[in-house]
């Protein structure tokens, strides 16, 4: 083991640069303590967000030698190859400072994407009792514990080509929420997601299933939605 | 891309698909039975089969092309959705016209 790690962070904002730092090596040590290092003992200054530290809160997302993770949980042994790391901002988001990104418009893609639950009962109907055997709630519980990080989308090819898709994370809620059967949104739902920004922009590079840090599948839930899409279009309940 | 490009594009790739198949076929057998210009073309001249063969082929190539060609554009380019749609319409135009000349060039006596 290398008792020293060489460490490049982000600083800045859009136009920043990489400064380099050296850290020293622990034993079971993440990325977000090297971080965390760097801001207590070398530069108070550094900006980066992180809350939970055990991999719930889905708030310490950055890039780490090129690939985006959550940092909390990723051992500096598994990605420091050679003593190095490179840390930086999510990609595909703007950068308000050093690591942290500006997430409004990831959020406000969830909200056209229409993943917020619509519920067909009042607090005064009785609770709907759900069988968890159904295919219907196999699906919905695929991709139930997505934790917001933000990952799938700082790593989606086609979010970096086009402004407007909404991206994976967005597009598995609203497959999640078309999957709930207590739901009742889906006819504005599905309309959302076969737009131009929608499923259909997807190009199945898998890059947000090969690195989501809760072992998601977004590609597949992105494959569902064009299925529901196409048989919801093709029997006129949405329109193109 | 919006579902009604999508469902156009994944029909003329299943048209596609066999039509590939047969058109490769057809070069083998040409290729390898040594048949001239002239040995395929009075196969070809008159044949309402393979005209309507081609004919879809070309059909189907043009709109799947311009469909993809737009989504490049879209992608890969400062081009508004609107304008790459407007290229991508030139583009499958243009290539439903050249293979509409070549299927003419081979199958009309």
């Amino acid at each position: 083991m290398h008792s020293e790690l060489s460490v490049s962070l982000w600083l800045g904002g859009e136009d920043g640069r990489y400064e380099s730092y050296s850290v020293p090596q622990r034993e079971s040590q993440t990325v977000l303590d090297v971080v965390t290092f760097v801001q207590r003992n070398i530069d108070p200054t550094l900006s980066y967000r992180f809350a939970c530290r055990v991999g719930v809160c889905g708030s310490c997302a950055m890039t780490v030698n090129g690939k985006p993770r959550w940092t909390c949980r990723t051992h500096v042994a598994k990605v420091a190859h050679g003593g190095r790391l490179e840390i930086g901002p999510l990609e595909n988001l703007p950068v308000i400072k050093d690591l942290t990104t500006d997430m409004r418009v990831f959020f406000e893609k969830w909200q056209e994407a229409k993943g917020v639950f619509a519920p067909t009962k009042t607090r005064r109907d009785a609770i709907a009792q759900i069988r968890p055997d159904t295919p219907a709630r196999i699906a919905a519980d695929a991709s139930i514990e997505c934790i917001n990080c933000g990952i799938c989308y700082a790593a989606c090819d086609t979010v970096r080509w086009n402004g407007d898709y909404f991206g994976p994370a967005a597009l598995t809620r609203a497959w999640t929420l078309v999957s709930d059967e207590r739901d009742g949104g889906n006819g504005a739902r599905l309309q959302a997601v076969a737009g131009s920004g929608g499923c259909h922009a997807c190009h199945s590079h898998q890059s947000c299933q090969e690195l989501c840090p809760q072992s998601l599948n977004p590609t597949a839930a992105i494959a569902g939605l064009k299925r529901r899409t196409v048989a919801a279009y093709l029997k006129g309940e949405i329109t193109a | 891309m919006n579902v009604r490009l999508y469902i156009w594009q994944r029909a003329t790739a299943a048209i596609m698909a066999p039509l590939v198949l047969v058109h490769v076929a057809v070069i083998f057998y040409a290729t390898r039975q040594g048949l001239s210009a002239a040995d395929v073309l009075s196969r070809t001249r008159g044949s309402i089969a393979w005209a309507a063969f081609y004919g879809l082929f070309v059909a189907a190539v043009s709109i799947h092309a311009a469909i993809g060609v737009r989504n490049v554009l879209h992608e890969w380019t400062p081009l508004t959705e609107r304008r790459a749609g407007f290229c991508a319409i030139v583009f499958g135009l243009l290539l439903a016209a050249l293979g509409s000349r070549a299927v003419a060039a081979v199958v009309l006596p």
